[in-house]
């Protein structure tokens, strides 16, 4: 019982409960504020993994930015309003069942037909620190940078025309 | 340090509760935030492992992910905005107009 399986434990904790709730919670805002809890706590399984930069760039990037967007988002369309019943019969205990299954099968193959999964190492001193990814990523990984770096500006044209009005 | 199974198990699960979360919620918002989920259990499973083999391409690989995400969730929403403006709800049982 070190303190790094307790932290961990807990942790995971949170960010099941969280992602139960994201998915239960019949008000949007609620499940948007289950979100952000969630990936916060997926930033602090990244430190705990070596990952710094990764751990400040989820918190800044998909907790800060898209989360933000998904609650300006929310509230511009009233969504906490809108009725969440819905009108399935059938495709709400089907799609439980199908959950169940794959949750089944997931623990099947984690049991029974993991091999032996190669054990974690004391980490160099800078591994996932922002020097070694701003290495590895502006020079071997340049194309697919300056690719990302396109595709941003598509995705800002596409949102900026999408949400024009049509006169 | 702990066992690199218990991370990729974790991330199982969180994958599943999005994948249930797609299948079962009718509001079209938190269709997309489950899928967000989903992706965020993929960036887990990709962290430990870049851990385990200490292959920094697998926290780049994250990067790229993330970058992505971005981007599908500004156009995503977009979208959900526009179709709110002409249909005036988010309830995909709603936005079956295709269906033949």
């Amino acid at each position: 019982m070190t303190f790094e399986f307790i932290l961990f434990f807990v942790l995971a904790l949170v960010a099941i409960i969280s992602a139960l709730g994201m998915v239960l919670s019949q008000n949007s805002v609620y499940s948007a504020l289950f979100l952000i809890l969630n990936l916060s706590t997926v930033a602090v399984f990244y430190l705990l993994l070596s990952a710094a930069f990764l751990a400040m760039v989820q918190v800044t990037v998909y907790a800060g930015a898209i989360m933000v967007l998904f609650l300006f988002v929310i509230m511009l369309l009233g969504a906490e309003r809108l009725p969440g019943k819905a009108e399935l019969l059938w495709q709400r205990p089907l799609a439980i069942a199908l959950g169940l299954v794959l949750f089944v099968e997931a623990a099947y193959i984690f049991f029974f037909r993991s091999g032996v999964l190669p054990s974690m190492e004391i980490a160099e001193e800078n591994f996932g620190s922002p020097e070694l990814i701003g290495q590895i990523l502006f020079n071997q990984y340049l194309l697919p940078f300056e690719v990302t770096s396109i595709l941003l500006l598509v995705a800002m044209v596409g949102a900026v025309v999408l949400s024009r009005r049509t006169k | 340090m702990l066992p690199v199974a218990y991370y990729v198990g974790l991330s199982a699960i969180l994958f599943i509760i999005g994948v249930v979360g797609v299948l079962t919620r009718r509001n079209a918002i938190i269709i997309f935030m489950s899928i967000e989920l989903m992706l965020n259990s993929a960036n887990l499973a990709f962290v430990a492992f870049a851990r385990v083999h200490e292959a920094i391409s697998g926290q780049i690989f994250v990067f790229f992910v993330m970058a992505v995400a971005a981007a599908e969730v500004a156009v995503g929403l977009a979208l959900i905005v526009a179709i709110f403006h002409t249909k005036h709800s988010i309830n995909v049982d709603n936005i079956s107009s295709l269906k033949g």
